[in-house]
């Protein structure tokens, strides 16, 4: 091997890159490749799917972990941990969404009194802040509908046909339990639809979002973002607002019922003490 | 030229002159105006429902002004807002024009809903005055018929009445109307489809109900009414036992001018009460309740009061439905028990009662004296019992209502109201039976021993005695000698003894101050009362 110099040995070193390769260098080859096709294939996975551990290593916001806070203290006797539910005392959160949240904490249903037929409304037992910590973190929990941005009660005067499209949706849709005065009404064993008159535009909204107690959910694709905002402009300017061309009182709105009790608390008692007194003066 | 002298004074008489030469009216009039009423005030009750059927047919009549009873669907074009481009019927548009434009509108339709409301509830209490105090015996049985009649006349007039506007909630009503007719075997199907032209709810009912409810039945009850106090007139109005008063003849006030007075004061205040509740109390608030729509019913659809006891009937009835495996085969449905035998028994019953009484008591005289409730336990009892039926019956009909504001489950309601229309009038009977005997044995007591005057009495032994004032004359023992009892008030308190009422009269405050006590300026000093002593 005299003639081994350099540059021969790179025209052989050429050479043999040029020709097969030898069988030590093709498996070589092929592990690495194996090597990086598996690694992307992981990468790609690891990126896109969560993995088995994801929620160990979920990172929650700010918000979120005071409202985790909350939670762990206030809720997870029923909700369980992770808003998983418990069998037999509280249903999972996971995708409940915040404004189901919002609204069940907001007017005060949850954190719920004792087991019953349905939670009643109360004082609420968080303010808004600790509301919307609770909120942000279920939402963080599992997703879920949330409430939309921006005012949700139509404009009547850039929109006047919002009242009567939504008085329509009302008689429609929520008349046949909460009454057309919006009153509420009873439901089967115990439970009821409550009445409307305190209840604000974000919590009407979202109760229709997410049907809380024994209420169904009305869908975006049920009633659109639109129509939900005609029912509430209907309900708050025109249920909410006493506006009751007819007398003072209203009895309620419960119809015939109230009106028959008032005919004999108020017609019949007077007239009665009428007749005491004209038939006294003999 | 002598101006012909005209005698005002004289105008009156020369007038009357005139119309009795023309038409000799002055004999009968004369009998009329000095027609005795005997005064009390629960004869005043049967006047409230007379003057709200005045109200309706007046604020009636204003209505018919301005309604529509046309089903053709045209959009909705007035002030009120929240309906406006709505279509709807014309009935509906008009009963919303009338009230949000005709001026008054609103006024005049609630003071319609009250009167009527007032009307049916006068009738149940003056019903219960006449059932009470056997004011219905013989010879007054047909008139307790045609008062019977008179409830379900107003029964039928208020159903089609709420019915005319169209709305939700009156629509809903006439589905269930609709539904109890298709409870009637064999011709219910017929009958539904020949009332309402076709399937529910078609376009021609409102037409016919507005017919039913402007023409026949007020005319109808016009002329029961008419009846009605037509027979009172001939039969004169029965009175209460008292001094002076027996089975033959009649104590009270003449027709002109007191009787007279105080009825057309007593129709003032009864046409107040109605414009004070219409004005207000809402009834019927029907813009809320949107057009009707079969697709749309509210909860708490109820119908007026008066109404309301079929409605809870129906509630209450178990689900037993019946086969009947004849020919194509055909059902009798739950509903139809309560709503149409029911209802027929609930009417009939009634209507047979006096003759049902006075069989039982073989009881053929004509009675024109009351009876205090307290001296005829049973029928107290069977009036209590079927007031009771009729008020847990009544509030069924309402028992969603009752369940969402009391916050009781409203199965427990409808299971409360099966159990409760079985066990509670019985027990009514039970209880008021036993009021009135104890009451009616105070009274004996009170006559056989006399007033308990508070005075306990030590007898020599050491033995207590309570000293009681005999109310009328005594043995040679100061014992005092049993009184029959008269059927009237027995005073049971000191201050009450005597032939006189107390001297205190008026309602709200005494009108007249107790007579002073006379003193004699010899004496120069008030004659001194004499203390009730122990008699012994």
């Amino acid at each position: 091997m005299t003639s081994d110099t350099p540059a021969r040995r790179r025209a052989r070193v050429f050479s043999r890159r040029r020709g097969a390769p030898s069988r030590a260098r093709r498996r070589l080859g092929a592990a690495v490749r194996m090597i990086a096709a598996l690694a992307l294939a992981g990468g790609v996975y690891t990126a896109f799917a969560p993995g088995a551990f994801a929620e160990d290593t979920v990172q929650l916001s700010a918000v979120a972990q005071e409202g985790k806070a909350l939670y762990d203290t206030s809720c997870i006797t029923c909700h369980g941990r992770d808003g998983q539910g418990v069998e037999g005392r509280g249903p999972s959160l996971i995708g409940v969404g915040s404004a189901s949240v919002e609204f069940q904490v907001g007017t005060g249903r949850m954190p719920m009194t004792r087991q019953e037929a349905q939670a009643e409304q109360k004082p609420p037992q968080f303010d808004d802040a600790q509301t919307e910590q609770l909120a942000q973190y279920v939402q963080e929990l599992g997703g879920g509908p949330e409430l939309p941005e921006g005012p949700l009660v139509e404009d009547i005067k850039t929109n006047p046909d919002a009242l009567a499209r939504g008085g329509e949706l009302f008689r429609v849709n929520c008349t046949s339990c909460h009454g057309f005065g919006g009153g509420g009404g009873a439901l089967s064993s115990g439970k009821f639809a409550p009445g409307l008159h305190d209840a604000t535009a974000e919590q009407l909204y979202a109760a229709m979002l997410t049907g809380p107690q024994n209420m169904p959910v009305f869908g975006d694709n049920q009633l659109t973002p639109d129509q939900k905002k005609q029912i509430i402009t209907y309900i708050q300017l025109q249920l909410q607002q006493e506006k009751d061309p007819g007398g003072l009182f209203n009895l309620g709105r419960y119809g015939p019922s109230t009106e028959g009790m008032a005919i004999f608390l108020v017609g019949i008692t007077l007239l009665v003490f009428t007749s005491l007194w004209i038939a006294g003066k003999s | 030229m002598k101006r012909r002298k005209m005698d005002l004074a004289e105008a009156p008489k020369t007038f009357a002159k005139g119309v009795d030469d023309r038409f000799q009216a002055a004999t009968p009039l004369r009998g009329l105006l000095n027609k005795v009423f005997p005064d009390h005030w629960s004869f005043l009750l049967g006047e409230i429902a007379l003057f709200s059927f005045i109200v309706l047919l007046l604020s009636g009549v204003f209505l018919t002004l301005f309604f529509d009873p046309s089903m053709k669907e045209v959009p909705y074009d007035g002030s009120y807002l929240a309906l406006r481009g709505t279509m709807m019927s014309a009935a509906y548009e008009s009963s919303l024009n009338l009230s949000f434009e005709v001026r008054g509108g609103l006024f005049m339709r609630q003071m319609h809903h009250w009167a009527a409301l007032l009307f049916m509830a006068s009738i149940i209490v003056h019903m219960a005055r006449v059932f009470f105090t056997g004011a219905f015996r013989k010879p007054r049985e047909i008139n307790w018929v045609i008062g019977v009649l008179l409830f379900l006349l107003g029964f039928f007039a208020g159903f089609t009445g709420y019915s005319l506007p169209d709305d939700g909630l009156s629509g809903t009503g006439l589905r269930i109307a609709s539904a109890i007719m298709l409870t009637l075997p064999v011709i219910g199907t017929w009958l539904s489809a020949a009332i309402f032209g076709g399937e529910f709810p078609g376009e021609l009912i409102i037409g016919r109900f507005y017919i039913a409810h402007v023409l026949l039945i007020p005319g109808i009850l016009l002329a029961l009414i008419a009846a009605h106090l037509g027979i009172v007139f001939k039969q004169k109005h029965t009175q209460w036992p008292g001094p002076l008063r027996t089975n033959e003849n009649v104590v009270g006030e003449r027709m002109f001018p007191r009787y007279a007075m105080k009825q057309g004061g007593f129709f003032m205040a009864v046409f107040g009460v109605i414009a004070l509740m219409a004005g207000m109390f809402q009834i019927n608030p029907i813009w809320l309740f949107g057009p009707y729509r079969a697709a749309e019913v509210s909860s708490a659809s109820q119908p007026d009061f008066y109404v309301m006891f079929m409605d809870g009937l129906v509630r209450l009835m178990p689900n037993w439905q019946i086969y009947i495996p004849f020919g194509d085969g055909y059902s009798i449905p739950p509903m139809f028990w309560p709503a149409v035998v029911g209802l027929g028994a609930l009417f009939t019953l009634p209507m047979a009662y006096p003759w049902l009484e006075a069989r039982k008591l073989k009881d053929k005289r004509s009675h024109h004296l009351l009876e205090r409730p307290r001296d005829n336990p049973e029928r107290v009892g069977i009036g209590m019992m079927s007031l009771t039926f009729f008020v847990v019956a009544t509030l069924s009909g309402a028992n969603d209502v009752i369940a969402d504001k009391f916050h009781i489950s409203l199965n427990a309601m409808t299971w409360a109201g099966r159990i409760g229309l079985l066990i509670l009038p019985p027990l009514a009977y039970y209880i008021s039976v036993r009021i009135c005997l104890g009451l009616q044995q105070h009274d004996r007591q009170v006559l056989a021993h006399g007033v308990e005057t508070g005075i306990i009495k030590r007898l020599p032994n050491g033995q207590f005695v309570e000293v009681h004032q005999p109310l009328g004359p005594v043995d040679d023992h100061g014992h005092p000698i049993p009184l029959e009892y008269a059927g009237w008030v027995v005073p049971k308190k000191m201050n009450r003894l005597g032939a006189l009422a107390p001297a205190i009269k008026g309602f709200f405050y005494p009108v007249e101050k107790p007579a002073e006590i006379p003193v004699s300026p010899a004496v120069g000093g008030p004659v001194k009362r004499e203390e009730i002593k122990s008699g012994r």
